[in-house]
């Protein structure tokens, strides 16, 4: 063990296995957990060479036998159903992007949720025991996010009682689908449903693309890989172009929307119903998002307290780069933050399962708020996030750039978040529309209530033209409730401004649509300020929930650093809205700064309190034992460039250019 | 300069890079006679060098080296040695497989003493066969997030032996018998940093930014999504406002560091030549604004380029855009030649001396140009009253220098406060390095907009040319007011109402520069070939080009060997059991 971690371990003010306990949930969450990650992390079969000296084509082979083991082990002891979903699940937990992911993630829900009782029977077991292997192929390279441009058709011939699916241009052909490219044999397609004549917009259909037994691509189907991308090596994202491809009757998901043999077409009861599994993985993106962050901070902080470098004061040894007031400040915050995302993905996992229960009963009044607070979470964690894991990298100087820290990985397989499942500006917008409509209804007196309930004081903070001094709260700049009041106050004041700014370009212009984009960077700025406050709020309402003395301190600094910080980062909105003043500004940065020494103690237990296994971070910076420079040199060693002493390009290239002079 | 159009136009993929470095480093550090003996060698390409500074543990802190040179006055050579794991060279480029030579960075001793850091050039293989000397242990320090092309290495010396002669000694001198000579000052050692700092910019940089600006504005138009209104077809993305948001500050940036570049380098040729005969009066400007503008400029391009990225959606991500290795090998940039905070933190040390220096009434000297305006009449208030005032260079250019001069006094202040009430002048320094921070990205930003408002004037006969890079030079300007509103309201300087004039100065700006976006792309004047990009082609030929290049890739053209592995026993494994 490292001495350096060894002493800051035995300094740490609390016992970071407690802490771990809060963020699994309770310690019977934790046991578990550590449970299911050993059974895959210890397991020999599992064990393979280092992916960072693979080529492409090798990281999707070790990912494909990844797979299929798994699905062996469970053959093998018999697994039963919810252990089994258990496993997948809790794989992803430890970021192993495999190439029948899709299968569990996309498929199979789909079809339960869209399913009728009898497609559910012909197709989920054969999917769960992966005798086929199922993809979700939504996106098309011309078309996106918004679900309304795609282009792929699905035309019902009654005469044979068949869909004709067609892709009827370059931009239709469908792009990305993880597991497309060369592992599944079948994918849910999304196309648009033609049926006597009519265009009756997007649906699900079951579409086989590869014979059984021979895996060749059917008549009809093109597919294939879609080619090297910034991330997940190992998956095997692909296209799909389909010629008057011919599918049975029975293919289309009819849980909601049907057709009948004779082609008439049986509306759904609510078009709202399929935002259930978009908001179920948007949530899960926010947790993502969290472990993202945690793992970088992790490294990052571990290896500051190892990395010994320059000097403070003159004639003294090298100090840990952990003590450099600059170190912490570009660290702790996102500490802060990596905390913060835990409890918001916490509650937003929670509030998903309610919800859940409240759909199966048919309410679906709280559907509408939940789709805007998953959109705008989704983004504005993943942003955060992206900007965050680069910032932990770069942290770690130039070792960060190479791929022994494990940072570059985390990064490329983490930054897509921010484009897939809706692309974070348009997620953004989303929100600011529901916080329009909030608006706007607060405006005609009727109450809101949610999140969004602080709109309900805006009419009575308006009888004063002015918006000086209308605001009733003196910040107290270390109680989080005031602070969470100031966050909360910041939002209303965007989201009115946004509000009014849409008013006076609709007057100017011809059209609403026009106006809604002319005011665009105001809403996205609003409803950024409106999840800040969501995070900020859960944050400090989680400190109530905590017993533990030394636990309920410790968390409290990072709440405290959480909230000053993004005050002191967007000090311009704080100021221009006289929620603050400008001493109390000056404080807020002076605080932010006595709050860097406090955390700096405890920063690697809490690290530690995350409870990554190294495996886990593939990171030889950031070690659980600390001994780095050894590995480091250990790890170069084994770099295939180093597989001869001369390289082949010196007998080649280099020797003739020497030898001609 | 000869190697930067081979450069530009092989997009910058090219072995062998670090000769150059270690030439530079060869012309600033060696004497003449050293320069005659081995300036040809690497022009001929005889001996392939590198540069092998940064050690395993240790970084841009250059007292920290461990790495060992000897002076053995019996044989009249230095013994270069690595005294520990932490020691050993870490990162240089072409040192893992190709370099023949080394200028290696070590602490030399001799009479007994340490006499700092000074820069050796060391065999480490065989002009023969290319085998590592002995005594060195040489290799590949494995792979990284890019320059897979280049074989950063680490070296390992064993009591190496080299003449007394292979000791670059401009500045400093060992006799035979082992006298140390000094002719220069501690800081002359920096003078080859600061010129690769100043190359690195227009050569390496700024180029990856704005071949990012090229690609994502370039697929902004050929890709349409949405409709503004329901009745429309959909719109190309670049008429979003938060698209143009996003491309048009990078944008701006890229032609900002255009001149910024230019006028370093210019910089850097007045005092060049007076360094090099020891006349040291203008290094501490020189090396305080080039480490300062490699960092904001590293920053911010590194932004750029990766919001360029992510504003190509999804195929963004795909690496036939060309933009994940623009990102990729942008980014290294913020760590090498220096990491990026270590640099702000030496501008900022410059930028105290300077403002001591500004108060001192009894001072005869001037102050270096770059920092004049501490001196410089300031108003409490800003005069601008609408939309048009805030297009005023002269005006922005002042608020800058406002902000940037308060920021500059709060950070003087805060540090003697510190020091007042007793804590020592390290302590001190460190708990006030994120003011200190502050207040250097302030002043790099103003010297930056200064620059780029006199590049302006400059263009007064090509009136078109002047406008279209005004308005670029406005939004510059803005978009920092825009990001930093705290600064600029703090004291006063700003009220709410004018931040909200400037706002709307800022956001009719976008419209403006939308017309002219692809233009000013095109005038960067990158071929296809250059970009190898299927979203940024100069025929917008974008989806095509995509669908071709995917299904040129390995993975579908080399057959799927993990079929007939894995997928189909595990599909036949659940047939046998039904």
């Amino acid at each position: 063990m490292n001495q350096d971690l060894q002493k800051e371990r035995a300094a740490a003010s609390f016992n970071p296995e407690l802490l771990t306990h809060v963020l699994d949930g309770s310690p019977e969450n934790t046991r578990r957990r550590r449970e299911i990650e050993n059974l895959i992390l210890k397991d020999p079969d599992f064990q393979h060479e280092d992916l960072n000296f693979l080529s492409r084509s090798q990281r999707y082979e070790v990912a494909v036998r990844k797979s299929a083991t798994m699905v062996e082990k469970m053959r093998k002891f018999n697994i039963a159903d919810p252990a089994e979903i258990m496993w997948f699940k809790k794989l992803h937990l430890v970021n192993f992007v495999e190439p029948v992911g899709l299968n569990y993630s996309m498929f199979i829900p789909t079809l339960l949720n869209q399913g009728t009782t009898a497609q559910q029977e012909k197709w989920l077991l054969s999917s769960k025991g992966l005798e086929i292997i199922g993809t979700y192929a939504q996106t098309e390279m011309g078309h996106g996010t918004h679900l309304r441009g795609l282009e792929t058709t699905a035309t019902y011939d009654p005469e044979t009682q068949e869909f004709i699916l067609n892709s009827p241009t370059v931009t239709s052909i469908k792009w990305w689908p993880g597991g497309l490219g060369k592992t599944s044999n079948h994918a849910i397609v999304l196309a648009q449903l033609i049926t006597q004549g009519k265009c009756y917009g997007l649906h699900a259909f079951i579409v086989p693309i590869r014979e059984l037994g021979t895996h060749k691509p059917l008549p009809g189907i093109t597919v294939g890989d879609i080619g090297p991308k910034f991330g997940y090596d190992e998956m095997d994202n692909g296209y799909l172009k389909m010629d008057n491809y011919r599918i049975p009757r029975e293919n289309m998901l009819m849980k909601h929307a049907q057709v009948k043999p004779d082609g008439t077409y049986v509306k759904p009861l609510s078009n709202k119903l399929t935002y259930g599994t978009m908001v179920f993985i948007r949530s899960f993106l926010v947790g993502e998002s969290a472990r993202c962050l945690s793992k970088a901070c992790t490294i990052a902080i571990r290896y500051s307290a190892v990395r010994h470098q320059s000097e403070i004061k003159p004639g003294e040894p090298e100090p840990q780069i952990l003590d450099y007031q600059t170190q912490q400040y570009k660290l702790f915050p996102l500490l802060a933050t990596a905390y913060a995302f835990q409890f918001v993905g916490a509650y937003m996992k929670e509030t998903y399962h309610r919800i859940n229960e409240d759909i199966s009963q048919g309410d679906l009044s709280e559907l509408p708020e939940l789709h805007a607070l998953t959109a705008g979470l989704k983004a504005f964690t993943s942003w955060t996030t992206n900007t965050g894991i680069e910032a932990c990298r770069m942290a770690c100087g130039g070792h960060g750039y190479s791929h022994c820290s494990g940072l570059p990985n985390i990064y490329v397989n983490f930054t897509p978040t921010c484009t897939f499942e809706g692309e974070n500006t348009v997620m953004m917008l989303q929100t600011a529309r529901f916080l329009m409509k909030s608006y706007d209804q607060v405006h005609s007196g009727k109450l809101v209530c949610g999140m969004v309930s602080y709109l309900n004081d805006l009419p009575s903070q308006h009888i004063q033209p002015q918006q000086v001094a209308v605001w009733p709260t003196v910040v107290d700049i270390n109680s989080p409730d005031s602070l969470t009041e100031a966050y909360k106050l910041r939002a209303a004041r965007l989201v009115e401004i946004a509000a009014k700014n849409l008013q006076t370009e609709v007057i100017h212009r011809k059209s609403k649509e026009v106006a809604w984009n002319l005011t665009s960077v105001d809403l996205v700025q609003a409803s950024e300020a409106h999840c800040h406050y969501v995070a900020v709020k859960l944050f400090s309402e989680k400190l109530l929930q905590i017993q533990e003395k030394s636990i309920q301190a410790v968390l409290r600094n990072l709440c405290l650093l959480y909230c000053l910080y993004g005050i002191s980062r967007n000090a311009g909105d704080f100021l221009q809205g006289n929620i603050m003043t400008e001493s109390q500004i000056t404080q807020v940065n002076e605080r932010v700064k006595e709050l860097l020494t406090v955390i700096r103690p405890d920063a690697v237990a809490l690290v530690d309190a995350f409870d990554f296994q190294d495996v886990t971070l593939g990171s030889v910076l950031g070690r659980y034992d600390g001994n780095v420079y050894e590995n480091l040199f250990e790890w170069a060693k084994k770099s295939p460039l180093n597989s001869t002493e001369v390289h082949e390009s010196y007998y080649k290239h280099l020797k003739s250019l020497q030898s001609k002079l | 300069m000869s190697y930067f159009p081979q450069q530009r136009s092989l997009s910058g993929d090219l072995g062998l890079a670090l000769q150059f470095v270690f030439q530079k480093a060869l012309r600033s550090l060696g004497s003449e006679e050293q320069i005659a003996r081995w300036d040809p060698l690497c022009n001929k390409l005889q001996i392939l060098a590198t540069y092998a500074q940064t050690e395993l543990g240790h970084g841009t802190y250059l007292q920290g080296l461990e790495t060992e040179a000897t002076y053995d006055a019996a044989t009249q050579e230095f013994v270069v040695h690595s005294p520990t794991l932490t020691a050993i060279k870490w990162w240089p480029g072409d040192l893992g497989r190709s370099a023949t030579h080394a200028l290696v960075q070590a602490q030399l001793i001799c009479s007994g003493a340490q006499q700092g850091m000074h820069a050796f050039i060391v065999p480490i293989r065989s002009l023969e066969d290319h085998s590592p000397l002995p005594g060195i242990t040489v290799g590949d320090i494995g792979p990284k997030m890019d320059f897979d092309h280049s074989d950063n290495g680490f070296l390992q010396l064993d009591h190496v032996r080299i003449p007394r002669e292979n000791m670059l000694s401009r500045f400093a001198q060992v006799l035979p018998d082992g006298t140390y000579i000094k002719l220069g000052t501690a800081k002359s050692n920096y003078l080859s940093m600061v010129v690769v700092r100043v190359d690195m910019l227009s050569n390496e940089v700024i180029p990856l930014l704005q071949k990012a600006c090229v690609i994502a504005i370039r697929y902004s138009v050929i890709r349409h999504q949405s409709r503004l209104r329901p009745s429309d077809p959909e719109v190309k993305v670049l008429d979003y406002q938060t698209q143009q948001q996003k491309l048009f500050p990078p944008l701006a940036k890229a032609y900002a560091f255009h001149f910024v570049a230019k006028s370093l380098l210019e910089f850097f040729h007045r005092s060049y030549s007076s360094i090099l005969d020891r006349d040291f009066r203008l290094l501490p400007e020189l090396h305080a604004l080039s480490a300062g503008m490699k960092a904001l400029v590293s920053d911010f391009c590194v932004q750029g380029a990766e919001l360029c990225r992510r504003a190509c959606g999804g195929h963004g991500y795909s690496k036939l855009s060309g933009l994940p290795s623009l990102v990729t090998r942008v980014t290294a940039s913020c760590t090498y030649e220096g990491e990026n905070t270590v640099l702000y933190l030496q501008t900022a040390r410059f930028l105290v001396k300077s403002y001591l220096q500004a108060q001192e009434s009894t001072s005869q000297r001037s102050l270096p140009q770059s920092v004049a305006y501490l001196t410089a009449p300031d108003l409490a208030k800003c005069p601008a009253q609408n939309v048009a005032d805030f297009l005023h260079p002269e005006l922005y250019t002042t608020a800058w220098a406002h902000v940037a001069a308060r920021l500059i006094k709060d950070s003087v202040h805060h540090l003697q406060t510190l020091m007042q009430s007793g804590a020592d002048r390290h302590e001190a320094w460190n708990q006030t390095t994120v003011i200190h921070l502050q207040a250097a990205k302030a002043h790099l930003y103003y010297v930056t907009v200064k620059i780029f408002t006199e590049a302006l004037e400059k263009l007064e006969n090509q009136p078109a040319i002047q406008q279209v890079l005004k308005r670029l030079c406005d939004l510059y300007a803005l978009h920092g007011i825009m990001t930093n509103t705290g600064d600029f309201l703090h004291d006063g300087f700003l009220s709410g109402a004018q931040i909200d004039v400037a706002r709307k100065a800022y956001l009719d700006l976008l419209l403006l520069i939308r017309k002219d976006a692809v233009l000013l792309t095109d005038a960067f004047d990158f071929t296809d070939q250059c970009l190898n990009s299927a979203l940024g082609c100069y025929d917008g030929n974008v989806y095509e080009r995509l669908f071709q290049w995917a299904q040129r890739s390995p993975t579908n053209t080399q057959g799927n060997p993990a079929y007939e592995k894995y997928i189909r026993p595990l599909l036949q494994g659940w047939r046998s059991r039904l």
